[in-house]
């Protein structure tokens, strides 16, 4: 089992094109992460955070984790890459050099965090696998009892709504009063419907700063050379 | 089934392609655009991938990543257009007001 060459092929046993596709979606993963690493520029890195958010999505598909996957896509994807650029807007638009020696640092505790982390998944069962504790006591009772007797043939559905009902309107009543804390504390109508609402002034407010066109060079990554060690030195 | 597979090894490329300009575009559109780009092959991806399973009822959720990757698209341009997440944000913040300038002699 901790041969990895037979890992791999009892990995998908039925399906096998869905694992290279999966295979060519984690290569794409690690191209995104190292070029989020090595790029400087702020809101290059916060677009490629959305790209890497929507291909771990699909990632999460083929894995048929379905829900996950939704979740990572309208969190990550969509959510995230706004407050990111919300961010950015309070900071510097580039990432300032760091001490060589404190990424020294870090790598190592990454490394070794990896590792571990690595090792530790070498206990896990397979992939799929039936006798896995996950599959077998609570879960196989929930896939062979749930249609019985809930009669609902979305064994999720039966959980969430049924076997953990009061659990789920404990979330629910959690959720609904972070909203109602957040939107007490940015103030109701703040956003569009308030009275200060001031969009037509704004943009005339901005040719002061540079009309239409003149803006290009903010918008724009200052036309310098995409090597990511523009400010890396 | 050929078919799924030549479509899907397509897309792969596209994604490739695509992926290549977020990470090379000298400009901010590009990555944008890269982005919007990277978004819908990952919704083609998807329903290719329902039907090498065989599932091809997956496609509602293909359909809803369409919805969210408009979304955010529209939010991140809206975004660039008003600098701001919302027009009064930037009256409370003195510092965003001349946020222009900053960003003109960071980039």
């Amino acid at each position: 089992m901790n041969d990895p060459v037979s890992f791999a092929t009892e990995f998908h046993p039925s399906s096998s094109p869905i694992f290279f596709v999966e295979l060519a979606i984690l290569t794409l993963l690690v191209i995104t992460s190292i070029a989020m690493l090595r790029m400087r520029r702020l809101f290059g890195v916060v677009m490629l955070s959305g790209i890497y958010s929507f291909l771990s999505a699909a990632f999460f598909v083929a894995l048929d984790a379905v829900d996950v996957a939704f979740t990572e896509a309208a969190v990550g994807a969509g959510i995230s890459t706004v407050l990111m650029l919300s961010a950015m807007l309070l900071t510097a638009r580039r990432e300032k050099p760091y001490a060589p020696g404190h990424a020294a640092l870090a790598a190592v505790v990454c490394v070794i965090v990896g590792g571990a982390l690595i090792y530790a998944t070498l206990d896990a069962p397979p992939y799929g696998d039936a006798a896995a504790p996950a599959n077998s006591y609570v879960g196989q009772a929930y896939v062979e009892r749930s249609a019985v007797e809930i009669s609902m043939p979305n064994i999720v559905t039966t959980v969430l709504a049924s076997y953990r009902g009061f659990d789920t309107m404990g979330e629910v009543a959690v959720i609904f009063t972070a909203g109602l804390a957040v939107m007490l504390l940015l103030g109701i109508g703040s956003d569009r419907g308030g009275k200060d609402v001031r969009d037509v002034p704004r943009m005339v407010g901005r040719e002061e700063d540079g009309p239409g066109l003149g803006e290009k060079p903010t918008l724009d990554d200052g036309g310098k050379s995409p090597s990511p060690k523009g400010g890396a030195s | 089934m050929i078919m799924f597979v030549v479509a899907t090894i397509a897309v792969i490329v596209a994604i490739v392609i695509a992926l290549a300009r977020a990470i090379l575009g000298p400009s901010l559109y590009d990555r944008v655009l890269a982005g919007n780009a990277v978004g819908t092959k990952t919704i083609l991806l998807l329903g290719l991938m329902g039907f090498l399973t065989g599932r091809p009822e997956f496609l509602d959720i293909a359909l809803l990543y369409a919805l969210m990757n408009f979304i955010a698209t529209i939010a991140i341009l809206k975004f660039f257009a008003y600098r701001t997440m919302s027009p009064q944000m930037r009256d409370m913040s003195p510092r965003l007001g001349n946020g222009n300038h900053d960003g003109g002699a960071d980039g």
